[in-house]
């Protein structure tokens, strides 16, 4: 986790769209009176949907709906890594480099990034594709994976990250998922205990 | 009442006492950096760690657990807490080297040094060396205005800063961006802070990451004289304490006083101090075809003494100004009386003010009484600007008793949320007249206040609606044996202490503006002004003009003779604040070159005159003084006023109400010849401008 500072450049201003307001006030009505500030995450999560990232007049925009002081508002989106506060690509790859993904090769899935989209935090010059190393997301299961958008790619390599990378980039479809073959987080090579319960009949036992 | 034993001694405590406040109870000293008696309890610094028997086996932190939450021994033993086992000691030593890691080893540049928690507790729980052989955090410079230095490397992010302005200032301006290591305290993309109490953060800030710009690398806190003194900025009479190096003031920190200011002062208490060097009047000036030079005090009571000859007895008039002290004005009445001349005014913004009682002017619930209010009404005032610690008072009442507050005249930001009922007196002939759901709650509070502002009394019907409101105040219950709930807010530290000395018109006297009016038309000769600078001074017409002073300010600019006077920090004077508390203020340094404490230069004048006044030094003075008002004798107290008698109801203008205060920054002659207040001024206005924008 590096220092988090606001872009240098920033959009003149930010507004939610009718449907997004509509659904803001949703949110800000679950509250009860002065209590609005507590909708904070919710809004600013919508505000970068909208926009792709954090711009700071979105910051402003949100916290003068919530009746709450600026400061409180930039405290809340440089707390969390969630909020990207810099423009990233329309497929933004988080990287898990934390020990499990690392052993089992995260360091060439890196390589892959560089190559393919550049260095980090940085975005592509198609405006495509940005990546950033993240800590631990929870799948360590089926290290090494990435997060792209809102769906993990797991049990990568080289190989497979440049094919998803590209056909991202190509605009085609790609499956979220393991990339092995492997269904979820069941075992590589099949199943390795309890297999007498696997066959039909012999549940159960003596 | 709880039984605890605080290392091996047993101590009956409140149980909503925290423990590090039993420990403090029991005579041990807890270091603390994040913990402060007047702001919510953060208990993020680690520093106040202590061990508790039959807890978990690691140590706690004091200020974040209360004594109610203790558990007895098996047999039913008063809890033990221990202050100085090795456990706490080392705890605390582990605690301190992590807070040292990233803190630069500059204390001989820094400004704190020599006043600094850090440093003084690291001389306890210090390690001589460093094990961290990393690269220390840096971070980047902040900016937060023109009184508040920053050197946020140095930080320690006890948040003490962010709490501050968030709960007392009532500003939600500084705020902690990141996280972990990197959290760093700033305010929304480094603007300036714009809070009147600003600077009371530097006070807070345990390390030197807060420091006075205005002070920055002038002196060292040892090599300072320190005088305690009193505030006059505004009516609120704040307990200050005067730091001087040899003749000269090199600044201003506030004094605990529960009753008044607690321990906050506002940004221009604070830093006004370099407006007492500079524009100084420092010796006597006589007006010669047309122009000022330099004379003698013979010279200079020569010319009076020979303008009063010229003249008849009763046209001669004083105006008594806003920084004026009770000595002095006590000394000018006299001396007019002597003259023989009734036309004499201490009103200098006009206010009709009846002082025939004393309850009539004074903030009769007291300024600690605020704190119990449970509905205040602001009429014509605007606490932010006129007296900013009592605004944080009255915050502090919303925020603590859910006080609520209506105001009646400009709608401006107090920093807290208020019922904005109306502009003019017809909105207060509503609320007296039971109108709206306001004034229904109004009438059946239990403590509720009115609070007058001088704006609502510093107009033509002024009378009137001091009239009305003390009838919304007897009407609302709020005059009775154990509570007054009519106040009146001052805006200068002279105001009350005229009053109370009678520096009005006499018999047949003329008012402010009936000396402006007599000057004007030639029936007034000869104006004295005391300190007076906020009057129109074109209306003074061809009126010969006698200024009494410290600065080159707007009177001293009309005057005819000059008589230079010294500044609050340079006398032992008295003054009066709007609750009706006498306080001595004790000279920090001397007066510039010529000039003398102003009850002399007029009790000298009286010798020339050969109309000698009955005092030879404050001793005698000031017995002269309790002999006017017997409640000078007592300092530091407030008695409650006799009754409240009803006003005499009038006819009200539609105009709404002004406002007292204009540039908070620039209020009196001091405030205007300091470099900094009109930087702070330039900030404001600024911001304003971009917000309007």
């Amino acid at each position: 986790m590096s220092v988090r500072r606001l872009d240098p450049n920033q959009p003149e201003s930010f507004e939610f769209t009718p449907e997004n307001l509509e659904w803001a006030k949703g949110q800000m009505a679950k509250y009860p009176e002065r209590k609005q500030g507590s909708a904070i995450i919710s809004l600013l999560w919508r505000a970068q949907r909208q926009h792709g990232w954090l711009p700071e007049p979105a910051i402003r925009y949100v916290a003068d709906m919530l009746d709450m002081d600026y400061i409180r508002a930039l405290e809340v989106a440089t707390f969390y890594t969630m909020f990207n506060l810099s423009p990233v690509g329309d497929h933004f790859v988080q990287l898990c480099g934390t020990t499990p993904c690392w052993l089992n090769g995260a360091d060439d899935l890196k390589q892959v990034c560089r190559k393919h989209i550049g260095e980090e935090g940085e975005v592509s010059e198609d405006g495509k594709l940005s990546w950033l190393e993240v800590e631990c997301l929870g799948a360590c299961v089926n290290a090494p994976m990435v997060q792209i958008n809102d769906d993990f790619y797991e049990d990568l390599d080289a190989e497979t990250l440049e094919r998803i990378l590209s056909d991202l980039r190509a605009g085609k479809d790609v499956k979220p998922g393991p990339q092995n073959g492997r269904r979820s987080s069941e075992p590589a090579g099949g199943p390795t205990t309890l297999k007498d319960s696997v066959s039909a009949g012999k549940a159960g036992g003596e | 009442m709880t039984i605890i034993k605080v290392d091996g001694e047993e101590i009956d405590v409140a149980p909503e006492l925290t423990l590090l406040q039993a420990c403090e109870a029991a005579g041990k000293e807890i270091p603390r950096f994040c913990y402060h008696e007047r702001l919510s309890i953060a208990g993020n610094c680690r520093m106040c760690l202590i061990e508790v028997k039959g807890g978990p086996p690691k140590p706690v932190a004091s200020c974040a657990q209360n004594v109610r939450d203790l558990r007895p021994g098996p047999e039913g033993q008063p809890p033990e807490l221990f202050t100085n086992t090795e456990m706490v000691k080392r705890a605390r030593e582990g605690v301190m080297e992590f807070l040292l890691i990233n803190h630069p080893l500059d204390c001989p540049i820094c400004d704190q040094g020599g006043e600094c928690d850090l440093q003084d507790q690291s001389m306890a729980y210090g390690v001589d060396g460093s094990r961290f052989h990393e690269n220390k955090r840096a971070v980047e410079e902040k900016y937060m205005g023109p009184l508040v230095k920053t050197v946020m490397t140095r930080c320690i992010q006890c948040t003490r800063c962010i709490r501050f302005t968030t709960e007392v200032a009532g500003a939600g301006e500084l705020g902690a961006i990141g996280r972990g290591e990197d959290m760093e305290v700033t305010t929304y993309l480094d603007q300036a802070l714009t809070s009147e109490l600003s600077a009371n953060v530097v006070d807070l800030c345990p390390v030197g990451a807060l420091t006075f710009r205005p002070f920055a690398f002038t002196a060292r806190p040892w090599e300072l004289i320190k005088t305690e003194s009193i505030d006059v900025m505004d009516a609120l009479g704040a307990n200050i304490r005067v730091d001087a190096r040899g003749s000269e003031v090199m600044r201003i920190l506030p004094r605990l006083n529960e009753e008044v200011n607690e321990e906050w002062i506002s940004d221009k208490t604070r830093f006004v101090w370099d407006g007492l060097k500079t524009q100084r009047l420092d010796t006597p000036y006589v007006r010669e075809n047309g122009k000022l030079r330099a004379a003698t005090w013979d010279e200079a009571f020569g010319v009076i003494a020979d303008k009063l000859r010229e003249l008849k007895d009763d046209q001669a008039a004083a105006i008594a100004g806003d920084l004026a002290c009770a000595e002095s004005m006590k000394a000018l009445k006299d001396l007019l009386g002597k003259i023989g001349s009734p036309h004499m005014d201490c009103r200098q913004d006009g206010a009709r003010l009846d002082a025939s009682s004393r309850a009539n002017y004074l903030f009769n619930s007291t300024v600690a009484g605020v704190d119990t209010a449970d509905m205040i009404l602001l009429v014509g005032a605007n606490p932010r600007l006129e007296s900013p610690v009592l605004n944080a008072r009255i915050l502090k009442a919303q925020r603590q008793n859910g006080a609520r507050i209506g105001v009646i005249g400009e709608q401006a930001d107090l920093t807290y949320p208020y019922d904005y009922l109306g502009a003019g007196p017809a909105t207060l002939q509503d609320v007296l007249d039971g109108k709206g759901d306001f004034a229904e709650a109004f009438m059946k509070a239990e403590r509720p206040m009115i609070v007058l502002g001088q704006s609502a009394l510093a107009r033509k019907d002024g009378a009137a609606v001091h009239a009305a409101a003390v009838a919304l105040a007897k009407a609302a219950n709020a005059v009775r044996e154990d509570w007054n709930g009519f106040n009146v807010l001052h805006t200068a530290a002279a105001r009350v202490g005229g009053l109370d000395l009678g520096f009005l018109p006499g018999e047949g006297g003329r008012d402010v503006e009936g000396i402006l009016e007599g000057a004007s038309s030639g029936e007034i000769g000869l104006v004295w002004l005391l300190s007076a600078d906020e009057l129109d001074m074109d209306r003074l017409g061809s009126a010969f003009v006698v200024y009494q002073g410290t600065h080159g300010d707007r009177g001293a600019h009309r005057a005819d003779v000059i008589l230079p006077g010294a500044a609050y920090t340079e006398k032992s004077a008295t003054w009066v604040n709007t609750e009706g508390r006498v306080q001595i203020g004790r000279r920090a340094s001397f007066p510039p070159g010529e000039a003398r404490e102003d009850w002399t230069i007029v009790r000298a004048l009286s010798g020339v005159l050969g109309l000698t006044l009955p005092y030879d030094d404050l001793d005698a003075l000031r017995a002269a003084m309790e002999e006017d008002a017997p409640h000078f004798a007592d300092t530091d107290m407030v008695f409650p006023a006799a009754d409240l008698p009803d006003g005499e109801k009038g006819a009200f203008d539609d105009a709404a109400f002004d406002t007292a205060v204009k540039d908070f920054y620039l209020t009196n002659p001091i405030a205007r010849a300091s470099r900094v207040m009109a930087l702070c001024s330039a900030e404001k206005s600024a911001s304003l401008s971009a917000a309007a924008d």
